[in-house]
């Protein structure tokens, strides 16, 4: 759909994936997904892997795609859920849970927004298997809540609340996300990032710096700011 | 005589259509740019969000589910009355916004900065933010209400006159460029400028001119909006796109507005307003009738007057 006339390769998954469909996806291809995903942020990791809760359901059965999302939801009062938009939230933040969470989970596609450094992919995602997609914009919230068909369930909604809870979404040609890094550990981000650095100094040619520099511009604090 | 259970259902409006509904201008510059972008993943990218405009309307759901920190701007004519007075309208935009939050549904951001706890219905202490400004020889009241994320994208910096307009270009161009990347900043956006004030007021003019401006509109200073036009230009030969790919598409447009400020400084704020530049307006007339817009009308030449005296002696 959303891909027709862009040039670039489109996949479409059903979940959960398996490691030969992961293996395949190259940096740069658009992907649909359908089957079902789960949501776990810091809270979440926080909650199992640092407080020692148990997982509330056997995610290595049932899903291996963790979305880094919160969705905008609403209790229907008939005991089930109204979702609105969907959007990921920023997956940097996570990284240092990465390692222990993809063990205990098998999980092997990671959506987010903006990807992780590409020193995580090499080292801690690629050789678990797994993959990180991201999603598009950001925010086609209203896209990515059509993809969700049904709240499967949800779990410590009370306790941390609708955008920190974990929820499992069936979800039906949900998308589009973009691949960012694959099985090797390369990563799109880093490589269009290098090639915008590579602009960059001509960019600042002819401005002078200003009089007053500022703490984080150096690590030294020893140094003066003037 | 403005009733001030109108305020509050015309606020739950703004709320909705805010949040479902993108502005036309902010649309329109959009689809201007699909045609100009040289990059075929930032361009796979302002087509997705298209798309996603168009789901929202049909479907009237959030175009984003990050709904940001919903907050208010109220401009109140000075002819205008209302039947409970300012605390009754307070009251009526807390209230709204939980309504609100429950019913579109918003994503129940607000928590306490402490201790995360939440009422899961964006109303806590200090929010929803209100800020207020007023308009001479007129009886009614304007409600706008902007939906913003708020985790990057924006930067203060204290430069000085001897930094000049150079100094001014390098920030925009730091900010933009640090939080571009990987489009963390939701790029292309709409890029606001304050320039002088107090510390705060720097910030709340560049946050201002983000949100309460359209695409398009010039700064009525000649000068000032040469300049808005140079930093376009700027943010938008840094090749870059958005998502942080390799393209052309940061700035849909920049806005600058200016507060005299202490004359050894050049205090300077960056803000940037996503790819959902969510923003409505009701206005609220004496005889009850209520009309709603996206273009908040909020710097009037009244906001930026420069003499003692209204109307300006110099400008009559």
């Amino acid at each position: 759909m959303a891909g027709s006339d862009s040039g670039l390769k489109e996949i479409h998954l059903n979940l959960p994936a398996t490691s030969s469909e992961v293996a395949a996806l190259e940096p740069g291809t658009i992907v649909y997904l359908t089957g079902l995903v789960y949501t776990a942020r810091e809270r979440v990791y926080q909650k199992v892997l640092t407080e020692g809760a148990d997982l509330p359901v056997d995610l290595r059965g049932i899903s291996n795609v963790n979305f880094h999302c919160s969705p905008a939801a609403a209790a229907d009062g008939k005991g089930g859920y109204t979702i609105g938009g969907v959007t990921a939230t920023a997956s940097f933040r996570f990284s240092k849970w990465m390692p222990e969470w993809l063990d205990l989970t098998g999980t092997r596609i990671v959506i987010g927004k903006g990807g992780m450094p590409q020193k995580d992919y090499e080292r801690v995602l690629a050789p678990r298997g797994a993959i990180y997609l991201t999603t598009v914009g950001y925010g086609t919230g209203a896209l990515l809540g059509r993809g969700i068909k049904r709240v499967r369930d949800v779990f410590w909604l009370e306790e941390l609340g609708l955008a920190q809870a974990m929820w499992l979404f069936e979800v039906e040609k949900f998308g589009p996300f973009i691949v960012d890094s694959d099985l090797q550990g390369q990563s799109l981000f880093a490589r269009h990032g290098e090639q915008i650095n590579q602009g960059l100094g001509k960019l600042y040619e002819g401005l002078s710096p200003p009089a007053l520099h500022r703490y984080g511009e150096t690590d030294d604090r020893e140094d003066e700011l003037m | 005589m403005i009733e001030v259970a109108k305020i509050e259902s015309a606020a739950y409006e703004i709320m909705k259509r805010a949040a479902i509904h993108i502005p036309s201008d902010y649309k329109n510059g959009i689809k201007e740019m699909q045609r100009t972008e040289t990059g075929p993943l930032p361009r796979f990218v302002l087509h997705t969000m298209v798309s996603n405009w168009d789901a929202a309307d049909e479907d009237q759901r959030p175009m984003c589910a990050d709904t940001g920190l919903p907050r208010y701007y109220v401009k109140v004519g000075n002819d205008a009355r209302l039947d409970e007075g300012f605390i009754g309208l307070e009251r009526a935009l807390r209230r709204a916004t939980a309504q609100a939050t429950h019913d579109v549904p918003l994503r129940p951001n607000r928590v306490h900065p402490l201790w995360r706890t939440e009422h899961n219905n964006n109303v806590g202490i200090n929010a929803p933010e209100i800020e207020w400004s007023f308009e001479p020889d007129v009886d009614w009241v304007d409600v706008t209400t902007v939906h913003k994320g708020g985790l990057f994208g924006t930067d203060y910096r204290m430069l000085f006159p001897g930094d000049g307009i150079d100094g001014i270009k390098r920030f925009v161009l730091d900010t933009l460029i640090a939080f571009g990347k990987r489009g963390l900043a939701c790029q292309p956006a709409i890029v606001g400028v304050g320039i002088g004030g107090s510390k705060d007021t720097c910030m709340q003019l560049g946050k201002q001119a983000a949100c309460l401006r359209t695409v398009g509109d010039r700064n009525p200073d000649p000068k000032i909006a040469e300049l808005e036009m140079e930093l376009m230009t700027l943010g938008n030969s840094i090749g870059m796109g958005a998502m942080g790919f390799v393209g052309s598409s940061m700035v849909i447009d920049c806005h600058i507005e200016v507060g005299y400020t202490h004359t050894g400084g050049m205090p300077v704020s960056v803000h940037t307003f996503c790819l959902s530049s969510r923003r409505a307006t009701a206005r609220l007339h004496s005889d009850g009738t209520v009309e709603y817009r996206t273009d908040p009308q909020w710097f009037t030449p009244y906001m930026r007057r420069e003499s003692i005296e209204w109307p300006d002696q110099t400008a009559v």
